[in-house]
């Protein structure tokens, strides 16, 4: 019941907020956002889980079952529980939301308790996408989410909100809807009484359809793997489906920045995880180079985009389509190394994004422009926020002892590893995106933070608000303790990741033949 | 302890509408606008719990005969009483405020009960007869109720066409009725459905069974007798608006439910007279595609959702559209879908009116623009009209979602995935236009000079009731299908 109580607790606060006069909302809503954090650590404390969540052989923490809705030919019930990769993620969303709540107490001004009660409204809305396991109730809970951003975006988001609002809010529900088509017809042709994701994963892997539509097994398995794969991908977002973020970030409000690349994004990688490579890991094994040309265009387009921008939000944002590009590298080396460097690549990058963010908002709250041609030697005027910004920079080019280092060494090893076509030859190009990265990083700090100080704005640069150090100092620590402690959340990661690649040794078998 | 009688909210609602013509009598002179609108209240939310009561109560396989066969209690009468009961005590609540300025109270709410005493006992006719006397009684209060405002030169020209169209649409299913007559030489749907199987008569009843499917056209909104329903709803008071394109429309599909699957099984009459399903295929596809594209290009709200409800009715046409002969539980489960979308219709459409019933209570003007920035003055309303919004077009935040995958899944089943698919394309068009709803009240600037004078109790309590309503239907969907489902077993057992 606790996973219940979380979500129920984090809604019946959203509700609170709401309801609370201005003045106090934003302090009510970091109060109340530390119940779900301190809530989701005593779960990580509590955590007994073994194996995969959607491996009849894996047992889950804090599992509940109950019946929803029995009619019709699919039951659908609601079934929450976490395992190894999901703990993780309902970690970071807590914390992440509620640094998220502190750093929006400077930007927003107007209709504040409406603010934080939608940003309450979608971690409770996340925690059930992480932690559903019949595909009703994790739909349910993924649609969720986007209502919230969209607000968030259309009110409180920068000069084009509006447009930037209705974009993400079409492209992503468009994507859903693809996906959700996918996932019910292979469901419905498959020899399954519910949508428990667990029941699919098994009938999957043994092939038990009842009807292909006559399409037969395998073409319904590539049509639906693809029709999923889409979706999720705008979510992620992959090139060529990522043109509405940029929009979205750079109109969006510092803290729904944060949210978004910090958590969002994720739901993407881990739906695909989940679905897509869990599920239908054949499939995902036969078109294994399309997939990698995917993940290693985005890494090397996107590094590319963000050496373009003069705007720091934009050049966070579109890293972050770079960075996911390795996720989903990782994920279709299909190794343990992969996999689990994946998923430790979602949190790492999700407190990394997050902070990087919200660096960016810091300095756009003191000096109201986020130009990196307006900007230069701030450091001395802003020592700490500097300081965190450069930590942040490091952990995103993957310096040792920072949690992205963790994440990517484990990504490159899974694709050095992987046996499909060209693995090393991609993996290889990929990581040359590090090294854009570095470039457009350095180059980007050392013209705003560094050099004689001038700043073409009205306003006095001045040490950011005491509350703001707060968020980016606690979650700079965050960083580095995940980085220099990786097996915090690696262990579980690498429990729940172990028995995909068992269940399928294809993936991880050498193969014969001529390539390469 | 004394038995009630099966008909109990048909009863009620009666009775009800009687005490308030009975209370004007005795206090003609007095304005008692609260009094009114607290018995009516009263009647119709008693008639929604004894349906309620009724469907608890009765676990079996229930079907009780009254007056000769000429009235039928069942799970589907209950079913939709129901609807109607609640739809209509949303209604009156809501009109507590909207009409408290105007003149002829009692004869308001008397013939807002009147109409809705017809509605359920259009749910339960169960002979042509009963069904064209429960259709008109449906049907006359509600013309006069559109064309309540009589002062208002919108409210009287929908008044019109609705009556006039009315009008033709009854001629019309008054001819069917004889024809079908001619053919079976009866009446009671029961006795048609014995007589119908070898007829020699086929095109006489083929024509018949036609001429019906108009007059159900008509008062569900569907293609081709849709044409009243954007300039009746977009004139009446938006209550009655909300009243008629919610309990009216479910109260024309129960009568057709009841009447084609009753009276014509497709066995019998596909291969003699004429297939309807084949029929109402077609009209669902025309109905759902044409409500959408025209509710796509509107300016104001109310037309919008005008237009919406006419692709409403055509997603629940798919009930009848995917029947076929023979296939009993895939037969149950479509009709059943349609019965459910109905109910969590019921709730977010008339939501949806009286949200607008409560934007004309504060005179913010009718097109989209002018309801800019209304979430800055009245966040609480504007979180139920979200949820109204994004229920009707689908979004997992209301029962909407349920019932529509309930429904298009149920088409699958039955064999017709290519009209799930036209569904499910309108159906994620029609999030663009209720998306601009949402937009407009909540991401546009209000202009400077918006002021809403108070919050009516009564429009709030009806508005905030039917969203919480339309969100609990999404976790407690589970019985509401399954009795929707079983009506629709009964049904068919016959």
């Amino acid at each position: 019941m606790l996973i219940e109580a979380l979500i129920a607790v984090t809604f019946v606060s959203a509700v609170a907020v709401m309801l609370a006069p201005d003045k106090i909302a934003g302090k009510l809503a970091f109060a109340l956002s530390l119940l779900p954090v301190a809530g989701s650590l005593w779960m990580f404390g509590q955590y007994d889980a073994s194996g995969n969540a959607l491996f009849e052989a894996g047992t889950l923490a804090f599992e509940t079952t109950a019946k929803w809705i029995t009619v019709g030919p699919y039951a659908l019930n609601w079934h929450v529980g976490v395992d190894g990769i999901s703990m993780p993620l309902v970690v970071l969303s807590t914390v992440l939301t509620s640094l998220a709540i502190l750093s929006a107490w400077t930007p927003i001004q107007e209709r504040q308790s409406q603010f934080y009660s939608l940003m309450l409204f979608m971690l409770a809305s996340l925690l059930g996408v992480f932690t559903a396991l019949d595909f009703f109730v994790w739909f349910v809970f993924w649609e969720f989410v986007l209502v919230p951003m969209y607000f968030l975006i259309g009110i409180w988001g920068g000069p084009r909100r509006k447009y930037a609002a209705i974009k993400f809010f079409v492209y992503t529900n468009v994507a859903s809807l693809v996906m959700f088509i996918g996932f019910v017809a292979l469901v419905f042709a498959l020899d399954v009484n519910s949508f428990d994701m667990i029941a699919v994963t098994s009938a999957l892997a043994n092939d038990s359809f009842a009807t292909t539509y006559g399409l037969g097994a395998e073409t319904l398995k590539v049509v639906a793997f693809f029709a999923m794969f889409f979706g999720f991908a705008v979510k992620v977002p992959t090139v060529p489906l990522h043109t509405w973020l940029p929009d979205a970030h750079v109109q969006a409000p510092t803290p729904a920045s944060v949210m978004l690349a910090g958590v969002l994004l994720k739901m993407g990688t881990y739906a695909m995880l989940r679905f897509n490579f869990t599920m239908l890991p054949g499939v995902a094994r036969d078109y294994a180079v399309l997939i990698a040309i995917f993940a290693v265009v985005s890494v090397i387009y996107g590094a590319m985009l963000a050496l373009a921008q003069q705007d720091l939000k934009r050049i966070v944002a579109y890293s972050s389509v770079s960075s996911m590009g390795y996720v989903i590298l990782g994920l279709v080396a299909y190794n343990v190394y992969g996999l689990g460097g994946a998923t430790f690549q979602m949190v790492a990058h999700g407190l990394i994004s997050g902070l990087m963010f919200m660096c960016v908002g810091v300095i756009y709250n003191v000096a109201h422009t986020r130009m990196v041609g307006d900007l230069s030697g701030i450091a001395d005027k802003m020592p700490v926020t500097a300081a965190v910004f450069v930590a942040a920079a490091f952990g995103y080019m993957g310096l040792p002892l920072m949690a992205g280092f963790a994440g990517e060494v484990f990504i490159f090893i899974g694709g050095f590893q992987a046996t499909f076509p060209y693995a090393q030859l991609f993996t290889a190009v990929a990581m040359f995106g590090i090294v854009v990265v570095a470039g457009y990083l350095l180059f980007a700090m050392q013209r705003v933070l560094f050099g004689p100080f001038s700043a073409d704005t009205d306003y006095d640069i001045v040490p950011a608000a005491s509350h703001d150090t707060f968020a980016i100092v606690v979650l700079v620590l965050l960083v580095i303790v995940l980085g220099t402690a990786p097996e915090v959340f690696y262990g579980m990661i690498q429990d729940a990741v172990n028995p995909m690649v068992d269940s399928f040794p294809e993936a991880t078998a050498v193969l014969t033949g001529g390539e390469l | 302890m004394v038995e009630l009688p099966p008909l109990t909210p048909q009863i009620v609602l009666g009775v009800t509408a009687i005490v308030l013509f009975g209370v004007d009598i005795v206090a003609p002179n007095t304005r008692k606008n609260g009094l009114l609108a607290g018995i009516s209240a009263a009647g119709t939310s008693l008639a929604a719990a004894t349906a309620v009561w009724f469907l608890a109560a009765g676990t079996g396989d229930f079907r009780f005969v009254q007056f000769d066969g000429a009235l039928v209690v069942d799970a589907l009468s209950l079913f939709f009483a129901f609807i109607v009961g609640s739809v209509a005590t949303l209604v009156v609540v809501a009109s507590y405020d909207y009409v408290r300025e105007e003149d002829h109270l009692a004869e308001f709410y008397s013939l807002v009960i009147l109409a809705a005493t017809g509605m359920t006992l259009m749910a339960s006719a169960n002979s042509l007869v009963t069904v064209f006397v429960a259709l008109e009684l449906a049907s006359l209060p509600s013309y006069a109720l559109v064309a309540f405002l009589k002062t208002n030169r919108g409210s009287v020209e929908a008044g019109l066409k609705y009556f006039l169209i009315g009008a033709l649409s009854s001629a019309v299913m008054a001819y069917g009725i004889s024809l079908i007559y001619a053919t079976t030489g009866t009446l009671l749907l029961d006795d048609i459905a014995a007589a119908v199987t070898g007829t020699e008569l086929g095109g006489v009843l083929g024509l018949g069974i036609v001429m019906l499917a108009g007059g159900f056209a008509f008062k569900t909104a569907s293609v081709p007798f849709h044409f009243w329903a954007p300039e009746a709803y977009e004139g009446a008071p938006a209550p009655i608006s909300a009243f008629l394109s919610s309990a009216s429309k479910a109260a024309g599909f129960a009568v057709a439910f009841r009447v084609f699957t009753t009276a014509f099984p497709l066995d019998a009459v596909a291969a003699t007279a004429v297939d309807w399903s084949l029929l109402f295929v077609v009209l669902a596809v025309v109905t759902m595609t044409l409500g959408n594209f025209a509710a796509a290009t509107q300016d104001t709200v109310k037309r919008m959702l005008a237009y919406s409800s006419i692709g409403h009715a055509g997603y629940v046409l798919m009930g009848l559209a995917a029947l076929q002969s023979g296939a009993t539980d895939a037969n149950s489960f479509v009709l059943g879908a349609s019965m459910t979308h109905l109910l969590v219709y019921g709730f977010m459409n008339t939501g949806a009116f009286l949200f607008v019933a409560l934007a004309e209570y504060w005179d913010v003007g009718r097109t989209f623009e002018d309801y800019n920035g209304l979430a800055t003055r009245a966040p609480v309303a504007c979180v139920a009209m979200t949820v109204f919004m994004f229920s009707l077009a689908g979004l997992p935040v209301g029962g909407g979602f349920l019932s529509k995958y309930l429904l298009f899944a149920g088409t699958v089943q039955a064999g017709f995935a290519w009209l799930a698919a036209v569904a499910a394309i309108n159906s994620a068009l029609s999030l663009y236009y209720y998306s601009r709803v949402v937009k407009a009240i909540w991401i546009e600037d209000p202009s400077d000079d918006l002021t809403l004078r108070g919050t009516p109790t009564g429009l709030y309590t009806a508005v905030i009731a039917a969203g919480v309503a339309t969100v609990v239907l999404l976790v407690a969907f589970d019985p509401v299908a399954q009795t929707a489902i079983h009506a629709a077993e009964v049904l068919f057992a016959l």
